[in-house]
């Protein structure tokens, strides 16, 4: 504010910085509207896919990266989220715009009951809980026949938007653009007010938080549910995305993804989570392709290795960035452009 | 056959397939204390060393007894280059990180074996005789009555030498107070690495055993996740603890499995973990006050 009245008519340099951000975002996402025009099928589809990655990894960054509650059970409350979806359409006839906020809200609300007994105590035993809800919801997708259909799960028809079926990747995209700039622009906000500011407290240190007057379970809860609500919206596109829902889509290698796609992108940065997320996604591509091409040079079957390899590399990532480089690609971004503003 | 006859046979069976979830629950309880780190990574350990055993013993036809050795060997260097190559940097460090790096380690050590030695099953070489034990009129496969009493035999072992030995008194000092500790002379990350090679060789006999019950794939390392409830229940500091909670969590499985049908047996632990947590959640024995907030 000073430095603005000082410097007469001309704005700060932190204000023409952020005009400047922000005309860069409104470039993007003009990119992004006219994006199916230009790009194969394939490529829509797959921005799809990222945008869907990209909701669930904000949530389990505020959950992880802001709050410091980690969860192994990620992907179990996205299948809460896309069962949800399947039954609510299946049963009670719900369009997709009640739907995919039930969907966050019934994720959230088991999140909730799984995580609240361990939010109450310090240290692992969220860990623990959130895993047992990995196993026990995967349990109940397979098990409960009567409802989930078991191995086999349930179709999806096509979001109906007032008349307007969203049945091609290019259509579906457009819902899925739509959700992920709204999430992430709800969570920027969280982050930026008084409620992020205590849940980056609590990360910090919950004692002084505590002291600070920060309600620190009430504030937990709502990280944790906030968490979770993200996982179930994504979990309710994902429904509509494949058209059906099945208990493999959600096991826990899905859950190890998501923790990567956080510790990889910079816990506890909203930039991270796009980052990470992006990273993760394109990256079991460029291993697929990567293998088939070393395999078909040496002549010899890769495929049957695809999914051991990409357990390996996903936990390579994670031990690699969180002794190397704690901060993510997040960090790394904004050394490389300091390096480029400076030296230009 | 009555259904009382029936239960108490399951029961037995289940008790004895406890003994194998206290030996590995004691690695990670082990390093817990020394360190404060929970190996998430213990079950995928456990499995590596299978497959070690597996190779050496088949693939190279050592034989069972020098297999084994080998596979001993490779456990505890394994194990020691984990603790000094991803562990010891993230020293002082929040705990979450370093509960992501062991389960990142699983992760790897999951893939590896996967792309070593392919998904499909292997048949190690039996060990264990497979005559099975007759308690009165009661009828235990002879593979699980054994690996059970040699595990047993371990723990309790080691539980003796931990109680007297000198190592068991620095660990005990270093659990206590590591400040402390290393001020009265105890070499800390030797305690550290110490903890991690009984863990490696308490999850290479344990990861035997199982595959000679079982068979040899690389799920095997799954089964330490169900063991997380055994540690849960016998209070995550008390080497003691786990053996009567790891009975408990095998006898209660087997029931379960017979009441409810076999598929309720994989969830039946993560519920009884949650149970705890909401009940009693320093576990039977655990003996540091749990901070609530």
């Amino acid at each position: 504010m000073v430095s603005n009245v000082e410097a007469g008519q001309r704005p700060a340099p932190a204000a023409r910085s952020l005009n400047r951000q922000r005309l860069m975002l409104l470039v993007g996402l003009a990119v992004l509207l006219v994006l199916p025009l230009f790009v194969p099928r394939y490529w829509v589809f797959f921005a799809g896919l990222l945008g869907i990655n990209i909701v669930a990894t904000h949530g389990l960054n505020i959950m992880m990266g802001y709050t410091g509650l980690l969860s192994l059970g990620h992907a179990a409350f996205l299948g809460v989220g896309a069962y949800t979806v399947a039954l609510a359409q299946a049963h009670l006839g719900l369009p997709f715009w009640i739907a995919i906020p039930l969907a966050g809200v019934s994720a959230a609300v088991i999140g909730v009951g799984f995580g609240l007994p361990s939010l109450r105590i310090r240290g692992l035993y969220l860990v623990i809980a959130t895993l047992a809800a990995q196993f026990i919801l995967n349990f109940v997708f397979v098990h409960w026949q009567a409802v989930t259909n078991g191995d086999v799960g349930l179709t999806v028809q096509p979001a109906n938007v007032f008349g307007f079926l969203l049945n091609t990747e290019t259509r579906v995209y457009y819902l899925i653009l739509a959700v992920t700039v709204l999430m992430t622009i709800f969570a920027a906000n969280v982050i930026d007010s008084r409620v992020g500011r205590a849940f980056v407290a609590i990360r910090e240190r919950d004692l002084t938080a505590q002291v600070l007057g920060v309600e620190i379970v009430g504030y937990k809860l709502a990280a944790f549910a906030l968490g979770s609500f993200y996982a179930g919206v994504a979990g309710g596109l994902l429904a509509y995305f494949n058209r059906f829902v099945n208990p493999e889509q959600f096991g826990l290698l899905l859950s190890v993804f998501f923790l990567s796609a956080v510790i990889v992108g910079g816990m506890g940065s909203m930039l991270g989570a796009v980052l990470g997320a992006v990273f993760m996604t394109v990256l079991p591509e460029v291993l697929r392709e990567g293998a088939l091409a070393i395999g078909t040079t040496l002549g010899f079957d890769i495929a049957s290795i695809l999914v051991p390899l990409r357990e390996t590399v996903f936990g390579l990532l994670i031990v690699c960035f969180l002794i190397l480089e704690p901060r993510g690609l997040a960090h790394l971004w904004t050394r490389l452009r300091q390096k480029v503003l400076r030296s230009g | 056959m009555n259904s009382l006859q029936f239960f108490l046979e399951y029961s037995i069976v289940g008790i004895a397939s406890g003994g194998v979830y206290a030996l590995i629950a004691l690695g990670i309880v082990i390093i817990f204390k020394s360190s404060r780190t929970f190996n998430f990574a213990m079950g995928e350990m456990m499995m590596l060393s299978a497959y070690m055993f597996y190779t050496a013993a088949v693939t190279f036809s050592l034989g069972i007894l020098a297999g084994f050795a080998a596979a001993i060997a490779g456990s505890i260097v394994v194990a020691l280059v984990i603790e000094r190559f991803a562990l010891r940097p993230m020293m002082g460090r929040p705990f979450i990180a370093i509960v992501m790096v062991t389960f990142g380690i699983g992760s790897i050590i999951r893939g590896l074996v996967g792309m070593i030695w392919g998904p499909n099953d292997l048949q190690i070489p039996p060990i264990l005789a497979r005559t099975p034990v007759m308690v009165g009129d009661i009828f235990i496969p002879g593979k699980t009555a054994r690996a059970s009493a040699i595990a047993i035999a371990i723990v309790v072992g080691l539980i003796l030498y931990l109680r007297y030995s000198r190592a068991g008194v620095a660990l005990r000092a270093a659990a206590a107070d590591t400040v402390t500790a290393v001020s009265m002379g105890i070499d800390v990350r030797k305690v550290v690495a110490f903890t991690w090679v009984i863990a490696a060789i308490t999850g290479c006999i344990s990861g035997v055993l199982m595959a000679n019950v079982n068979t040899l794939t690389p799920h095997l390392g799954l089964v330490a996740l169900n063991v997380l409830s055994v540690i849960i229940l016998g209070g995550m500091n008390s080497i003691g603890g786990v053996l009567v909670a790891g009975v408990i969590i095998g006898w209660l499985e087997a029931v379960t499995g017979l009441m409810l049908g076999t598929a309720f047996r994989e969830i039946t632990p993560y519920i009884l973990a949650l149970l705890v947590l909401l009940v009693r959640p320093t576990g039977l024995f655990g003996t540091k006050g749990i901070e609530r907030i």
